[in-house]
């Protein structure tokens, strides 16, 4: 088949067991390690997951001084990190046509690296590739982190990451 | 939608050429640095002559609701309409302005630049001084549109996208003493709101539901270290939702008013308490609350208490001054107005944007 969704080509859904936000600070960390200009984090999780505790984990470790809070009200926060620029966003409150005028590629395809908070809300369209990780709860500081790569960078991501493989379960397939 | 378009505004409105008083001056100024459009016309710096805002105008289309303008060409459609309804309502004409204020960050970057480019093409075809700035000073100065400011002066700002506390060592000095390490009051308010089931943005239900509530579930204060003024509600988000997980573990309904209740206590308690600490710490003769969450009835309640006891004046704003308006960016740019600090005409919109550094 020519046509496929989005998803295909490398549907392998991969998982790190994160037992403390440590454990979750470090997994940001080793992500920021392969982050270059142009990469794209599409992350979700419920409400209180710790979206935005990873994005500051992973901003800190581009080296971006001072604080990092929430982007909910404003959409996009720019800062400059030491190695690249980062663009923290949330999408929670748009509608996907007003996430389409708001002009996204040009973050996408900018200098620095793109975290989208609640990215599955825009899903058809973040960039063609890009790297979709889920946070679910599995206790108060426990995390179960699914990471499923859309191209073959993000999957080289994953394998060098030495993330196990997942059964699948927990990770929705829209 | 609106008839005409031309940028030269019509005399025709205008049936008794009414003159100014001579001892006016008149700043136009624009706000658009995140959903809302907003054009005022304020005379001295005080006197609010008009203060259109998009939403409002837009309450009579079928929308239902506030129509976000997240999006640079919703504010460039609104943009010369807004800035034509302004003059009329502000009864006055273009070539009696005599200068423009506009917000130059912080903000979402394509909305500023709309705002921004406007601006700066008013300011150089009337040939006046252009004055760039800042959107936190407009939320303080909201509170020179009520009353005269006494320093130093404390500011609390609580809105949708902020959660800090000003220094105001005099006129136009700004210090950022605390500021908000993850989710602003308002965004706090809103995640409470969805967790709870109201729709977005739910800040002004938990407002309501806390009000009647009867009970309270205690939850925790985040104080931080001790010297902090900061501010960190994630702590307090998650907590409700754990609250909320427990009473369905044990197939219980949750209270959600007594819930509404304990996260209202425990905002209104830290964000207060940090206030009147900072006050006297640096000696403030004046507390000026703004931004969008100033509307909130508990949060209102509590610091008028707290500020009486110890007779420390307070200000606040009336809502319409409270959430974004081009008003309050008029009250902030005549402080440099008086200066004769004006911007250039290479002015650039900023996304990130130090307060500190506007000062006069």
């Amino acid at each position: 088949m020519m046509q496929g969704k989005q998803t295909d080509g490398d549907s392998t859904i991969y998982v790190r067991v994160a037992g403390t936000v440590e454990d979750t600070v470090a997994f940001a960390e080793e992500l920021a390690r392969l982050a270059g200009p142009g990469s794209v984090l599409a992350l979700d999780g419920d409400l209180g997951a710790g979206k935005t505790r990873f994005a500051q984990a992973f901003a800190a470790a581009i080296g971006v001084k001072g604080i990092v809070n929430s982007p909910t009200y404003t959409i996009i926060k720019e800062y400059e990190g030491d190695k690249l620029p980062f663009y923290h966003m949330d999408v929670y409150r748009l509608s996907l046509e007003e996430a389409d005028e708001l002009g996204l590629d040009e973050y996408f395809h900018g200098q620095g690296v793109t975290l989208v908070e609640w990215a599955s809300l825009i899903e058809p369209i973040l960039p063609p590739e890009r790297l979709h990780i889920r946070l679910e709860t599995t206790g108060a500081e426990s995390r179960r982190i699914y990471c499923r790569p859309v191209g073959s960078e993000y999957a080289g991501w994953c394998e060098r990451l030495k993330l196990d493989k997942s059964d699948g379960e927990g990770e929705s397939t829209t | 939608m609106s008839e005409t378009t031309n940028t030269a505004a019509s005399p025709s409105d205008h049936i008794e050429n009414q003159e100014l008083p001579d001892s006016g001056y008149l700043l136009l100024a624009i706000e658009t640095s995140c959903d809302e459009t907003s054009v005022a016309v304020v005379r001295n710096g005080r006197e609010v002559l008009s203060n259109i805002i998009s939403s409002q105008i837009d309450t009579h289309r079928q929308f239902g609701g506030v129509v976000p303008e997240i999006a640079s060409r919703k504010h460039v459609e609104s943009m010369t309409l807004i800035i034509e309804e302004a003059l009329r309502e502000a009864q006055v004409e273009l070539p009696d302005i005599d200068g423009i204020a506009v917000t130059q960050g912080p903000g979402l970057i394509g909305a500023l630049l709309v705002g921004v480019v406007a601006a700066k093409s008013l300011a150089m075809a009337l040939d006046v001084p252009l004055i760039g700035t800042h959107h936190i000073a407009g939320h303080i100065y909201a509170n020179h549109l009520v009353g005269d400011i006494l320093y130093p002066a404390i500011a609390l700002v609580v809105s949708g996208g902020h959660t800090e506390i000003v220094l105001l060592e005099s006129e136009g000095k700004f210090r950022m003493i605390g500021r908000t390490r993850d989710d602003a009051v308002g965004e706090a308010y809103d995640k409470v709101a969805r967790a709870l089931r109201f729709p977005y943005p739910g800040g002004p239900y938990v407002d309501r539901l806390a009000q009647e509530a009867t009970e309270e579930v205690v939850l925790p204060r985040s104080w931080l270290e001790p010297d902090s003024y900061d501010f960190s509600f994630s702590g307090l988000k998650s907590a409700v939702l754990a609250e909320i997980n427990r009473s369905r573990m044990k197939g219980e309904t949750p209270e959600f008013s007594a819930l509404a209740r304990g996260f209202q206590q425990s905002v209104i308690d830290v964000v207060t308490g940090k206030a009147i600490k900072a006050a006297k710490e640096f000696g403030a003769r004046q507390m000026l609350l703004c931004g969008g969450v100033a509307a909130n009835k508990g949060l209102r309640t509590k610091l008028t208490e707290l500020c009486a006891e110890v007779g420390l004046p307070l200000l606040i704003p009336p809502n319409k001054l409270c959430t974004d308006n081009a008003a309050m960016i008029a009250a902030a740019a005549d402080m440099k107005w008086r200066r004769k600090q004006f911007s250039s005409l290479d002015l650039k919109a900023e996304a990130v944007m130090s307060l500190e550094e506007w000062s006069v």
